[in-house]
């Protein structure tokens, strides 16, 4: 195995930067390193000014999402070795303004995420005697991998319809949508489904299919899109069939 | 709230880089997903020499025959080839997508992916061999 | 796109692609092969026969017509991503799915006058 690995990281300092540059480093390879390893490496060795997020280390906070040579990755769940003789190239995660280095700007899609209501809907209030809603084994299974998302947004910079219509509601903020519309607790989706089915909702998605390839947590949020087009479509339909229905 | 979410989007200093017009030939995966969607073309023109044969045998036998043989020509052969490439790629690349669509559930359980694009593609080869053998037998 | 139209254009998409996914590959080996190139002779006889059903015509309207409302979904988002030309989208939906409309009348058409 080689001894060293180089990494090209692209830096943009606003101060001085007028265009991302790329800035070289030589980092050792070890066998148990990850790719957020190398640039832990850089920073507290080399070159303290990179900057870049990272928190959990361990595919559960959703931070430290980069192009890992051109692919969308978790970078703490990517193994240097994976990646020999290098140079691995990383940037910062792609369709987001780039604030700093490879730290971008996340404020476009809360205010998307905001968009779907990821949260249970209710207006009866609690109606169970416990104050509870209780729900089976088989009901949490219906919405349970959507649940997984850990809001990394690789899915966002692996979509290129998120690249050419920035509004696109894009396919982790849906595939929440799908998650507590399929949550037997639930009562929004019908508010939901007026925020999706219009304007930069799930008709922008040409299933292009690649958010479903990067998601880390094997989510499907392409699955998600085109179910809920589905959905949306019979439901259409059935207005124009039965327009005294609901 | 929405103010402080909003104010950082005018920030001046940001890079943001624009998707280029060539984006689909960025990445092989990006470039396949554009050839499935060209093959819409394929079936389009398909759609029409259907109706071009169902027009040419409603002005008779004569009109069926040069009909014929125009599509005998080699270099309208070439394009059918190329076409014939297309639909397959259409047909194989539909059914793989479809189970991502369509959630079918029996007994509570949700029916693995492969079981359905298996049942298609079965459906699919038994009706053109049905189509192949009725126009065999015309 | 009105929210009440995008979805039908949706099921429409979807519906051509299935029938083209099932029925395309098989009708086109056989119009522009074997038809050409095996059994020249007699077909047209069979033809008018196997089309004398009305069910069997307006059948194949829908054989025809339905795929080409696939093709002009998938063709107008290919040119409205493919080529970044949002400026054109209304000009762009208009001739596609005024295409496949003009289309679906002339097979119609066809079908219906066939002696």
């Amino acid at each position: 195995m080689a001894a060293t690995v180089t990494v090209e990281v692209a830096r943009y300092r606003p101060e001085r930067d007028a265009e991302p540059v790329f800035q070289q480093y030589e980092v050792p390879v070890r066998h148990e390193w990850v790719v957020l390893d190398a640039l832990t490496h850089v920073k507290d060795e080399i070159d303290g000014s990179v900057a870049f997020r990272w928190s959990c280390r361990m595919g559960v906070c959703g931070s430290c999402g980069m192009m890992v040579n051109g692919q969308p990755t978790l970078t703490c769940a990517s193994y240097l070795t994976d990646h020999l003789p290098g140079p691995i190239r990383i940037e910062p995660l792609r369709h987001f303004p780039v604030i700093r280095d490879l730290v971008v700007d996340l404020a476009s899609f809360l205010r998307k995420l905001r968009r779907v209501k990821p949260w249970i809907v209710r207006d009866d209030g609690p109606v169970e005697p416990e104050g509870e809603y209780r729900q089976t084994p088989e009901e949490l299974e219906r919405y349970h991998q959507f649940s997984q998302c850990i809001n990394c947004l690789l899915c966002y910079s692996a979509c290129p319809i998120v690249g050419l219509e920035p509004d696109f509601t894009g396919p982790a903020a849906i595939a929440l949508a799908q998650r507590y519309n399929l949550d037997s607790r639930d009562r929004g989706a019908r508010e939901r489904l007026e925020a999706l089915s219009g304007d930069h909702g799930i008709w922008d998605c040409t299933f292009v299919g690649e958010c479903t390839e990067v998601c880390p947590k094997n989510v499907d949020p392409a699955g998600a899109i085109q179910q809920y087009k589905l959905a949306s479509a019979l439901d259409t339909l059935r207005s124009f069939v039965l327009p005294w229905g609901k | 709230m929405a103010g402080t979410l909003d104010a950082p989007r005018y920030h001046g200093r940001w890079h943001r880089p624009r998707t280029s017009v060539f984006w689909w030939l960025e990445s092989w995966r990006y470039t396949r997903f554009v050839l499935r969607e060209l093959t819409s073309v394929c079936v389009a023109w398909t759609a029409l020499v259907l109706m071009a044969y169902v027009g040419a045998a409603g002005l008779g036998a004569e009109a069926l025959a040069t009909f014929l043989s125009w599509m005998g020509a080699p270099w309208l052969v070439a394009w059918h080839v190329v076409v014939l490439a297309g639909l397959v790629y259409h047909s194989v690349s539909w059914f793989s997508l479809a189970p991502s669509a369509m959630v079918v559930r029996v007994g509570g359980r949700r029916v693995p992916a492969s079981l359905i694009v298996g049942g298609n593609v079965a459906a699919w080869v038994v009706v053109s061999a049905a189509l192949l053998w009725l126009a065999g037998r015309a | 796109m009105s929210r009440r139209v995008a979805p039908l254009l949706w099921l429409l998409f979807s519906a051509g692609g299935t029938v083209a996914a099932f029925f395309y590959p098989a009708l086109l080996l056989i119009v522009a092969f074997v038809l050409p190139f095996g059994y020249r002779d007699g077909t047209e006889l069979s033809l008018a026969g196997l089309l004398q059903p009305a069910v069997v015509r307006g059948l194949l309207v829908v054989v025809v017509a339905l795929p080409l409302f696939h093709w002009a979904h998938r063709f107008r988002y290919t040119l409205y991503d493919g080529l970044q030309l949002k400026h054109l989208a209304v000009l762009i939906a208009v001739l596609c799915y005024g295409s496949a409309l003009a289309s679906t009348f002339v097979a119609a058409y066809l079908l219906f006058t066939l002696p």
